[in-house]
């Protein structure tokens, strides 16, 4: 049955991963995504989902079970934020490596030093490198589906490769938004059982996780980019089978254009930026102002030959960056200017927003005047 | 077939690429013949890990799995919930890991199996230091050790401060079962593991594997200076069963610690007085384990 709840975005995916049915669930409690193991386990305990949760005593130990669970051939989830993604950084890459279609959620936090568990992006962005595919989201609804989508892109025998879904922390995971939640019937037959490829098993022996020397570790790094590039075209693919099947869309599943047609000024954003950088380029439209938004929804696999199509009368570029990599830019103007070598396009780069800081709509019209103006980017405090 | 008590079958191939005279594989070995074919094993980075699965080769000859050097315990726990989830309760999981696993910095993660009431094995083989990082200190290293991180110094005379009572420390997690077994008793050893896999709940046994590099001590002495381990009560074999304590077996007549000190390159830096230090601290050790014998000295919890 499809209802219509307003519930918050933390909500909202505890509610697709009800739908999708993961068996056993690592959970660890960490602000701002507490609420995810919370509604969890009163699905468990109420009987609505068949599952069993295993309460780790860290995050390390939830990313820890989360490689073993896959070992063993079952569906899985955990959700985790800021120091929490930090502590499991280690493990990231080991279930990447061993091709486990894990799905985490993130709800993003600032790192400490000091200690801050508001938005910005420095968690998840700090592990862009580990092989995990990236989709960031702006509403709850979006949470949501994404939610769903990712299951289905990750299992996708070619892509093999786990999938972050990350919402903005509080200023998603905590906002209560209208949110229709897809009948169970409908979810089954566009996610269809999760079937490994090979898994412990008594009867037919094998190995996971052995040592790789030289001669043979860069094939597996190899093996794990060509699957990265393969799922740019899967999450494209699935999302327009969501998109036929459910009746919404995220641009193309990877990024969306705003008002990108004829636009001569552009910002880029990730997450729930987008939704404020939308009112003011209607704001800004009205005053004739040639101006657009482009969205990132996935930062790896990186959109590069989508952001490049979708800058042909682009003059110059301002990025809206949720995280710093101190000393040089951010990872998103960094990816940006990247993606754009050898163009004619200015890319200024605005970090914005750290440690929780609000990105007003004022802010990003002085991120506008300052592009239009021809000024350099700053850390748009 | 069963020879001198144990299956014929090997699970863990020849041709690895452990040292000669390597006492953590006579430990491995013996313990999947106890243990049998329907197991997962789930290993701790350490020697065992390096030496028996250059990719693509491997010496396993059952399921096996590696993460990293401090979680053997949590993806053990994936692993267990995953295979009740299929409705496989007949597949026992054993995790192994060193004593630096263990001991260090997997504790955390071993503590939180343990007091979920994961149903599986952990079986330490204990060798008293890193030595897969080149014989660095561990929680299990023995006082005055010469170790690559507590040599012995103009000053400082090897490792300051004693071992980490693990088994005791899992005893008290409320455990069913927890025991202490040698690669020189394997019959001992053999019990140990099946008795522990015929129990709900997690369990552990921690088996003392002299390390040839790391012991100093020759390729042929392995099982001898494991042997001195038990003569001289450096390494008593007990089980805390329900939470009571039982000595499993113990020497006829103690030898003195001396013996078994001389025969590894570790402690050649005794002293006389250090030396009479250490023994005074086995006999107290064993005098305790004795008082405390037969007594429920833990609550069963689990």
């Amino acid at each position: 049955m499809v209802e219509i709840k307003v519930i918050s975005g933390a909500d909202a995916i505890a509610q697709a991963v009800k739908l999708c049915k993961p068996k056993v669930l690592p959970m660890y409690p960490i602000t701002p995504s507490t609420l995810i193991p919370e509604r969890i386990s009163e699905f468990v305990n109420n009987g609505e989902l068949n599952a069993e949760i295993i309460y780790v005593e860290s995050e390390h130990s939830a990313a820890s079970a989360l490689f073993g669970i896959y070992a063993t051939g079952v569906r899985s989830f955990t959700a985790t934020a800021s120091q929490g993604l930090a502590i499991m950084h280690e493990i990231l890459p080991i279930i990447s490596a061993s091709r486990f279609p894990a799905v985490m959620a993130v709800a993003n936090r600032a790192l400490s030093g000091p200690l801050n568990i508001w938005n910005d992006h420095s968690d998840a962005m700090s592990e862009r490198d580990q092989g995990w595919i990236q989709l960031y989201c702006e509403t709850a609804q979006e949470a949501f589906d994404t939610t769903i989508m990712a299951y289905k892109i990750a299992e996708t025998e070619k892509v093999s490769l786990p999938l972050m879904v990350c919402i903005d922390g509080f200023s998603l995971s905590h906002v209560y938004e209208p949110v229709q939640i897809e009948d169970a019937i409908k979810v089954d037959a566009f996610l269809p059982e999760y079937k490994p490829v090979v898994v412990l098993d008594p009867k037919r022996p094998v190995t996971f996780g052995p040592v790789a020397f030289p001669n043979t570790y860069f094939e597996f790094k190899e093996a794990e980019e060509k699957a990265m590039l393969e799922a740019a075209k899967v999450i494209e693919q699935v999302h327009a089978e969501f998109a036929k099947k459910f009746g919404r869309t995220y641009g193309n599943g990877l990024v969306e254009l705003i008002e990108m047609k004829d636009a001569e000024y552009a910002l880029i954003t990730v997450g729930g930026t987008t939704g404020t950088a939308r009112e003011v380029v209607t704001e800004l439209r009205k005053k004739k102002k040639k101006v657009g938004v482009i969205r990132i929804k996935s930062m790896r696999p990186f959109p590069a030959e989508q952001l490049r199509a979708a800058l042909k009368k682009v003059k110059t570029l301002g990025v809206i960056d949720r995280h710093a990599s101190l000393g040089f830019g951010g990872a998103l103007s960094n990816d940006v200017k990247s993606a754009l070598q050898g163009q004619k396009i200015i890319v200024e780069e605005f970090v914005a927003g750290l440690g929780g800081r609000d990105i007003s709509k004022s802010r990003l019209h002085d991120a506008f005047e300052t592009i239009i103006k021809g000024k350099k980017g700053y850390w748009l405090k | 077939m069963v020879i001198l008590g144990f299956e014929e079958k090997e699970f863990f191939a020849s041709g690895h690429r452990a040292c000669a005279g390597c006492g953590e594989t006579i430990a491995l070995r013996h313990v999947l013949k106890a243990a049998g074919e329907k197991i997962i094993v789930v290993q701790a980075t350490g020697c065992m890990e390096v030496v028996s699965t250059p990719y693509p080769e491997t010496s396993w000859e059952v399921p096996w799995i590696h993460c990293a050097f401090e979680n053997a315990a949590a993806v053990a726990s994936g692993v267990r919930a995953a295979l009740n989830m299929k409705g496989d309760k007949e597949t026992k999981v054993i995790a192994m890991g060193g004593d630096g696993a263990t001991y260090d910095i997997g504790f955390g993660s071993l503590s939180g199996a343990f007091e979920r009431g994961t149903n599986f094995l952990y079986v330490c083989t204990n060798n008293e230091a890193y030595m897969n990082t080149g014989i660095q200190r561990s929680g299990a290293t023995p006082e005055y050790t010469s170790t690559t991180t507590t040599p012995d110094g103009k000053v400082i005379h090897g490792k300051v401060g004693v071992k980490k009572p693990l088994p005791f420390i899992l005893a008290a997690h409320g455990t069913k079962y927890v025991a202490t077994a040698s690669v020189t008793n394997l019959f001992d050893l053999k019990k140990k593991v099946q008795k522990a896999l015929s129990i709900n709940g997690p369990t552990y046994i921690e088996v003392l594997v002299p390390c040839v590099p790391g012991w100093k001590i020759d390729a042929s002495a392995t099982l001898d200076v494991a042997k001195s381990a038990f003569d001289t009560n450096a390494f008593p074999l007990f089980e805390i069963e329900n939470g009571v304590l039982t000595i499993t077996s113990k020497p006829e007549a103690r030898k003195p610690i001396h013996e078994y000190l001389v025969m590894q390159g570790r402690f050649k830096h005794l002293n006389p007085e250090q030396m009479e230090r250490i023994q005074k601290g086995v006999d107290e050790h064993f005098a305790f384990l004795e008082s405390i014998q037969g007594k429920k000295i833990f609550e069963t919890l689990l």
